[in-house]
């Protein structure tokens, strides 16, 4: 059985005149110890997904239907108290950006402390204890010290390191991490991730990798979904979308990076953008964007195709496989 | 004979001044009041140049003064000490009447597109502002026609002159930007991060027009990013910069194909890559120290696998390599690279 399993979920934002539809029938299933990566543009709707998982959507945003299974419960029925208990302690998730996810005004000794006796009946000497061995198994230098150190006087790779260190501090199934990269250098970059994937593999715990960069997917997940105006295009073996991506968008997406380019030559670029949420065509959402949209595209929503390992979102992929299959 | 560089810069220091008052710079130590001012040494003994035609790379990670050389470049600030000659005529030294015609020949591209544009301005309204002020002699219609040729080049219908910015995604905001510099026929352009806010499809896009207007109208670029790939594919020549200093400066193929200096080696190691799934980045120890305090010697050896005893007392010079790149590194002169 699956860690984690979402089906058909449907979140919406209630604007003024009109409700937003931000996540449209998004499906998917996470196994224990598993790591995918859900990747997309901003707008797309992943950190929505992110969100929607620990049930901490504000309004105006709200699960509209579907499910969200962790670990046989369903988390849109839970009421308050039982996702306390999942927060933080079962699901632990990571933010971008490390100097708002801290508390200025305590201590890193408080924080950790205090997650951990919110969960668990620990004295505060037993907590510390916890505390900095969570810090060295993040390579924080004296750890003992840092306990009684402000955000303010660590550097943003050392507090992301905490971060990392907080968030395994309940010893999770699974980790949310969202663009937990994107304000660091690339030096640190490189030094988080290749921490969060050691950490997940000694602790087999779950990840789900929220992000743009298609190369820190390549390098840190399994599998991967990518994300377009609200909907799951494309779901698969992470290696197989990168080197063979079916869908036009993941195809555009990857072929538009600088590295896939000889030097010297034009970008491969898509045209466009993507639409606003309150303005997504009929149809595939892609179609303006897309060299090969025809009238089915520009009329009715893509059904899932399994093509192998390959779940697509496409009409013309559809048609040509379908053609394949009669040819054999 | 070799053609003269349109841009030089030589011996460039920027500090910004921590403590400015006098009030500020007095401090209780050790039981004394003693006078310290502390300073930021953001911009350390830079040379470079660049030549008609190029595009010039500045990459480095936060911090290490990239921003500061453009904003240096531009006349924004005012350096502390060097000089910066723009076509044979020392610049950063003109007063502002001088400098009018040099203001319009180099034209500035920030990251941000949101914060660049004035939110209480129509777009038509912002590219012609720049036309007017630097070409007053020109009547309404000729202003019109020049912003709305420039529009159509960077592929922003004329139309959509009456709009505000608010109601432009964050692609074509940048267009707008790039319009707003091309509107006076700039020769040289300083791209401060252009396209780090934006999305990657997007990305694509506006390096490809930033490329098409380098063709078609003869630009030399100046390009400041962090990110490598985009380099890459952008620059002909690359600086890197580490804590203000340049620790190697080459031609973009050589220094992707042999990179020497022990930072820009790691450097190109910790750009994920997509096709090759082992992390196998050269793990450098610690972070950037802060340019408040600079350590003696070479910036990069708190963080070095090379660093000896030589490096933490003498500050290396910029040597010039046999595959005609710069190098400011004793381990590489000594070659004793591990």
């Amino acid at each position: 059985m699956s860690l984690l399993s979402v089906r058909d979920l449907v979140v919406k934002f209630a604007m003024r005149n009109n409700t937003v539809t931000a996540l449209n029938k998004i499906s998917f299933d996470l196994a224990r110890g598993e790591r995918i990566g859900i990747v997309g543009e901003s707008g797309a709707g992943k950190s929505i997904t992110g969100f929607s998982i620990l049930n901490l959507l504000s309004k105006p945003g709200y699960i509209d239907s579907g499910s969200i299974t962790f670990d046989g419960e369903d988390i849109t029925q839970m009421t308050d108290p039982q996702l306390r208990d999942i927060r933080g302690n079962r699901i632990a998730m990571i933010f971008q950006d490390p100097m708002v996810t801290l508390n200025p005004v305590l201590t890193i000794g408080q924080q950790m402390v205090e997650t951990l006796q919110a969960h668990r009946r620990l004295s505060k000497s037993d907590a510390e204890q916890i505390a900095i061995a969570k810090l060295r198994e993040v390579y924080i230098p004296a750890p003992e010290e840092r306990l009684a150190q402000y955000p303010h006087e660590l550097s943003g790779g050392m507090r992301q390191r905490i971060i990392i260190a907080i968030a395994l501090l309940l010893d999770p199934q699974l980790i949310i991490a969202d663009e937990p990269t994107t304000a660091l250098d690339v030096t640190i970059q490189a030094d988080i991730m290749e921490l969060l994937l050691e950490l997940c593999q000694s602790n087999k715990v779950s990840l789900i990798l929220i992000t743009h960069d298609l190369g820190v997917v390549s390098q840190m997940t399994e599998r991967t979904l990518v994300v377009y105006a609200g909907r799951i295009i494309e779901a698969g073996p992470t290696r197989e979308i990168i080197n063979d991506p079916q869908h036009p968008y993941s195809q555009g997406l990857i072929n538009a990076l600088p590295q896939q380019t000889p030097r010297g030559e034009k970008l491969k670029q898509i045209p466009g953008a993507m639409p606003a949420l309150s303005a997504v065509p009929d149809g595939c959402a892609f179609n303006p964007r897309c060299s090969f949209a025809t009238d089915t595209c520009r009329k009715t929503v893509p059904e899932v195709t399994r093509i192998d390992h390959l779940e697509v979102a496409c009409h013309e992929v559809r048609r040509h496989h379908e053609t394949e299959e009669v040819a054999e | 004979m070799t053609q003269a560089p349109l841009l030089n810069i030589s011996g460039l220091h920027k500090q910004f001044d921590l403590d400015q008052g006098f009030l500020e710079t007095v401090k209780f130590k050790g039981g004394k009041i003693t006078r310290e001012a502390r300073s930021v040494h953001a911009v350390n003994n830079v040379d470079l140049s660049i030549n008609r035609g190029e595009a010039l790379c500045v990459v480095g990670e936060s911090g290490c003064g990239k921003s500061t050389v453009a904003r240096l470049v531009a006349g924004l600030l005012q350096p502390t000490t060097g000089e910066i000659s723009y076509d044979g005529t020392r610049i950063d030294t003109l007063p502002a009447r001088d400098m009018m015609p040099y203001r319009r020949k180099m034209q500035m591209i920030f990251q941000n597109p949101y914060a660049s544009l004035n939110p209480r301005m129509t777009i038509a309204q912002t590219l012609e502002e720049p036309v007017r002020y630097h070409n007053p002699s020109l009547d309404r219609a000729e202003v019109h026609d020049k912003v709305a040729s420039v529009m159509r080049a960077v592929g922003v219908d004329p139309s959509w002159g009456v709009r505000y910015p608010h109601e432009f995604s964050g692609g074509q905001r940048q267009r707008i930007a790039i319009a707003r510099a091309l509107t006076v026929d700039p020769e040289f352009i300083i791209a401060d991060e252009p396209i780090s806010a934006l999305d990657v499809s997007i990305q694509a896009q506006v390096l490809n027009l930033m490329l098409e207007a380098k063709e078609e109208r003869g630009l030399t670029y100046m390009f400041i990013t962090h990110d490598l790939s985009v380099v890459e594919h952008f620059g002909t020549k690359v600086a890197v910069l580490y804590l203000g200093s340049v620790c190697e400066l080459a031609d973009t193929r050589t220094l992707f194909d042999n990179p020497k200096h022990p930072y820009t080696r790691a450097l190109l190691s910790a750009v994920p890559q997509l096709k090759d799934d082992r992390p196998n980045h050269i793990r450098l120890r610690g972070e950037i120290p802060t340019p408040i305090n600079l350590p003696a010697g070479c910036p990069f050896q708190s963080r070095c696998p090379s660093a000896n005893s030589r490096c933490s007392a003498e500050k290396p010079r910029p040597m010039i390599q046999s595959d005609g790149s710069t190098v400011a590194c004793h381990a590489v002169e000594e070659d004793r690279l591990t």
